[in-house]
């Protein structure tokens, strides 16, 4: 009974509803795949991770900056926890780095000593101050002006968008139908009851909906009558660095923080690239995800701080992410306005890391408002293992080529990609739509070149495998078409038409 | 993993590596194999479908697929093999090329002499951290090119390029005759980094204006770009406040510079030039690995294709010579510097002369813009040799044959570009350069 993932219709009904295709939506919705029910998670874009899960930092937290007693302080552990077991299984990359907290002078010290205490209250195991002389043997290139660290060694890195794949391909392979481009409109009660959804693609009738809506959630509870919580959307911007200077750092690296944020991160990719960032910014646009010169000058002069000698030729991309802050805490749990309507919204940092326990919470808050669970013995646990061929030894890639010709075709030069990969990452149960889409789950383009050799070839194979037209061909978001052909525009007909 | 062996592999096959491979044939290399990505030989310049190719190479004005297809034809009339739909993983010291294709899986081939032919790519918005968001519609203009020459799609329909290279000049003209409304060239340097010609052709002759001094401070739109920030900046370009201007349009083509695709040399330990971006290499072209040459835009970034094949051929008949044991080792090496008014010289440092060798051939880019100028080598700090030139553009490559007489066996070896005198300027007739 695999699920479906498209632009698809509606089915008439589902036991449950899940809004939103998020790092937290997809990991709820493959918790709730393990259980005999219909369930259908609507996204408004046309793939899974596009909102704050493709633009953050890629960390799975120790879980020492939590306040204890909050939800964040006891989901991020026990996330931390199950990615490192379900990471393999699912094809989630993932790299146990361990993260520091790099104080330069002895007050700074005294904030990663108190950090240490309150790890250890939230059950962060492992947790050590380092001396200078220790940091500095670990870290090579950081600034020699530095007093210690507090090394977290379950500090560990994810692919943020190989982890809500892994969730959404594994809950679709279990039974779960996603449905892509289809917004929410409104939510139907009787009696402060939920009884439906209705969306761009029609009503969904359901006693339970998920609110994963991320900056779109405080809108979806409003849809109930319920205002109990506001997203307020923070910014952060990024620069990422080429793989040829991967070795900059070998682990997580945070600042002492402030008030505000964690402040600005040094840290590798599980792809073998650097990034820094983010900074914070409080914005009023929940799609308002430019960048800017102030912005990343500013990323730049905090970098600095712990990495003096950035290597800013070697930047490839710059981007900004955008965080769904609610407040102080994330905000799980049913909604005081409607019955059967369950939030988990307001999941800023560290949500990439709590998504699977977030997943689980969700499940129990469920079934304490009256959803019936049965598990189900067909539940698989594991997607296959999809090969990557730049991975392998010799051996192995000549396997690969002699088991798939297209294997032996190499598309993506930079990151090395072969045209055998790009065909899987469409064709698999929650497979690419768009080139963004490609990039995310294979990375083609996502290298030093960004596609400019790749791209044609990319838009080429998306409308050969989707058999749709290169002008139906989009980059990321609905309306991002990238082609338009001569008689188009003959017609005066505009990309945006 | 089926193995091969051939004296001289050049790895692409685009204008560089063909013309590598017929020199490398013709200097006596009995086996010589072309490795190419592609489905077809020829590289980049099968793309670039307007005219302007040729003129010094052969003595007429083709067009890209014609200048490629004038090799492709010559390489067809000798034995080299050429390998096709095949990507090269590694190239290691020892001449140890892996590579992969969907029809011959992967293979292993030992080379006498590998020439390095792999071209440049373009640079990215990212490398030029240009902010704003990230829509769909903003495209590398040799992206851009090919979807428009070779797939025959449109990358939008109101468009500004970015930059002032050759390939955007050249993009703003082909938009124009594709019916797209192209609004402005927008350069953050002073002067231009094309082309004289393609500044006339592609746009003076079209009415489309080049803003010089100028940085794009913003992209935007969310699911297609909507348009474009502008500011105006100062001799530090930095941003001039005030200044700021928005121009809409669905299409952003950057034009920023091109770097050569050096991957495979980076990852075997070629000595690389920080400035160039390519191979330290001496007269022969040869890198710091023995039997490893490069030639072409993944050396240095040319800007007529027929300094390409000259180049490329210098190196094809060094990697021939390599794998009969007929090139000496380097001997006593000495680096040749890019001084006053110059950024780059290739070759970047000399090995001991061949026994008659009459001159040698240096290409240069300046660093600026100059009026009348001289071209001065200086040996162990003495001027050794003058030339003039009319007018010095850094988008203009400088090219000079230097008598091997007048390098002597001096240890210090200084190129410079300086102002030249007026009244020299005035009196003689200067000859003028590619």
């Amino acid at each position: 009974m695999t699920g479906s993932f498209g632009a698809e219709s509606l089915p008439e009904s589902a036991d449950v509803v899940i809004i939103g295709g998020g790092v937290v939506g997809c990991a709820i919705a493959r918790e709730l795949a393990r259980f005999d029910l219909s369930v259908v998670l609507i996204e408004r874009s046309p793939d899974v991770a596009t909102g704050t899960s493709k633009a953050n930092s890629g960390i799975l937290h120790a879980g020492f900056d939590a306040e204890p007693g909050t939800w964040k302080a006891r989901l991020n552990v026990r996330g931390a926890r199950l990615y490192a077991e379900l990471a393999e299984g699912l094809g989630i990359s993932r790299k146990a780095t361990g993260a520091l907290v790099v104080a330069k002078n002895a007050a700074e010290m005294e904030t990663v000593a108190a950090l240490r205490h309150r790890g250890i209250d939230n059950g962060v195991p492992g947790l050590e101050i380092w001396g200078r002389d220790r940091l500095l043997d670990h870290e090579p290139n950081i600034s020699p002006e530095v007093a210690g660290a507090l090394w977290a060694p379950t500090g560990a890195i994810v692919c943020p968008f190989l982890a809500t794949v892994g969730f959404a391909e594994n809950a679709i392979r279990n039974g779960v139908q996603m449905v892509t481009e289809c917004a929410v409109t409104g939510l139907g009660m009787v009696d402060r009851q939920i009884v439906a959804v209705q969306t761009t693609r029609g009503r969904v009738a359901t006693r339970f909906v998920v609110n994963a809506a991320g900056l779109h959630s405080g809108e979806v509870a409003r849809m109930a009558g319920d205002d109990s919580f506001t997203i307020k959307p923070r910014r952060g911007e990024y620069i990422l660095f080429d793989r040829s200077v991967g070795q900059l750092v070998n682990t997580v690296l945070f600042p002492a923080p402030d008030k505000v944020s964690k402040g600005i991160l040094v840290s590798p990719t599980v792809h073998g690239n650097v990034f820094i960032g983010p900074d914070a910014v409080d914005i009023n646009d929940p799609e308002d995800k430019e960048t800017t010169a102030g912005g990343l000058a500013g990323i730049i002069a905090g970098a600095r701080r712990i990495v003096p000698a950035l290597p800013l030729g070697t930047a490839i991309t710059e981007f900004a992410g955008l965080r769904a802050a609610a407040g102080k805490d994330f905000v799980i749990g049913s909604s005081p306005a409607a019955r059967g309507l369950v939030h988990a919204a307001g999941i800023q940092s560290p949500g990439l890391t709590s998504a699977p326990a977030i997943g689980e919470i969700i499940v129990e808050m469920l079934q304490d408002v009256g959803l019936r669970l049965k598990r189900k013995a067909s539940f698989v646990p594991v997607n296959p293992q999809k090969p990557r061929f730049h991975d392998l030894d010799r051996e192995g890639q000549a396997r690969l080529v002699a088991s798939d010709p297209l294997f032996g075709r190499v598309i993506c030069r930079c990151e090395t990609i072969t045209e055998a990969e790009i065909v899987a990452a469409i064709q698999s149960p929650c497979g690419a739509r768009t080139v963004d889409g490609v990039k995310r789950r294979v990375r083609a383009g996502a290298g030093r070149c960004q596609g400019g050799f790749c791209g044609p070839r990319v838009t080429a194979i998306l409308a050969r495998e989707l058999g749709i037209p290169v002008t139906a061909v989009r980059k990321d978001s609905t309306g991002s078409w990238l082609f338009l052909s001569r008689a188009q525009l003959e017609a005066g007909e505009g990309v945006d038409a | 993993m089926r193995e091969f062996s051939y004296d001289v592999v050049t790895i692409g096959g685009g204008p560089a590596g063909m013309a590598a491979a017929l020199a490398a044939r013709e200097a006596g290399a009995e086996r010589v194999l072309i490795l190419e990505r592609d489905r077809e030989l020829g590289g980049i310049l099968q793309q670039c479908i307007h005219n302007g190719f040729g003129l010094r190479r052969f003595e007429e004005e083709l067009t890209g697929p014609g200048y490629a297809h004038r090799y492709v034809d010559m390489v067809k009339a000798t034995d080299i093999d050429v390998w096709l739909d095949t990507t090269v993983l590694a190239a290691e010291p020892g001449g140890i090329i892996t590579s992969v294709s969907p029809h011959a899986g992967l293979t292993v081939v030992r080379a006498k002499s590998v020439v390095y032919a792999m071209g440049c790519r373009e640079r990215t918005r990212g490398a030029i951290r240009t902010p704003g968001s990230r829509p769909a519609g903003v495209f590398t203009a040799g992206a851009a090119q090919r979807m428009v020459n070779m797939e025959g799609y449109l990358p939008g329909k109101e468009v500004v390029i970015v930059g002032s290279g050759d390939i955007g000049l050249i993009m703003a003209r082909r938009m124009t005759f594709e019916g797209a409304k192209v609004k402005a060239v927008f350069e953050i340097m002073p002067y231009s980094n094309g082309l004289t010609r393609n500044i006339v052709q592609c746009l003076e002759d079209f009415g489309i204006p080049l803003y010089l001094g100028h940085s794009v401070t913003a992209i935007h739109g969310k699911d297609r770009v909507t348009g474009i920030t502008v500011s105006q900046v100062n001799d530090k370009l930095e941003v001039i406040d005030g200044t700021a201007f928005d121009v809409a349009c669905d299409c952003v083509l950057l034009s920023v510079g091109l770097i050569p695709e050096n991957e495979l040399g980076r990852a075997a330990g070629v000595a690389l030039d920080p400035i160039t971006s390519g191979a330290r290499v001496d007269q022969f072209r040869q890198t710091s690995i023995p039997g490893f040459f490069a030639a072409g835009n993944v050396l240095h970034v040319h800007d007529l294709v027929d300094w390409v094949s000259e180049e490329a051929a210098i190196a094809g008949r060094s990697a021939a010579r390599h794998a009969c044991g007929e090139l000496a080792p380097s001997g006593r090496e000495r680096s040749v510097m890019a001084g006053e008014g110059l950024r780059t010289v290739v070759p970047q440092r000399l090995s001991d002369f061949e026994p008659g060798k009459m001159s040698v051939r240096f290409y240069f880019r300046a660093a600026k813009p100059m009026g009348a100028s001289l071209l001065q080598f200086w040996a162990d700090g003495a001027l050794a040799f003058e030339r003039k030139l009319r007018v010095v553009k850094p988008s203009e490559m400088i090219v000079a044959d230097i008598p091997v007489r007048k390098i002597g066996d001096a240890a210090t070896l200084e190129f410079r570009v300086v102002p030249a005198p007026e009244q020299v300027a005035a009196e003689e007739e200067i000859e003028e350069e590619a």
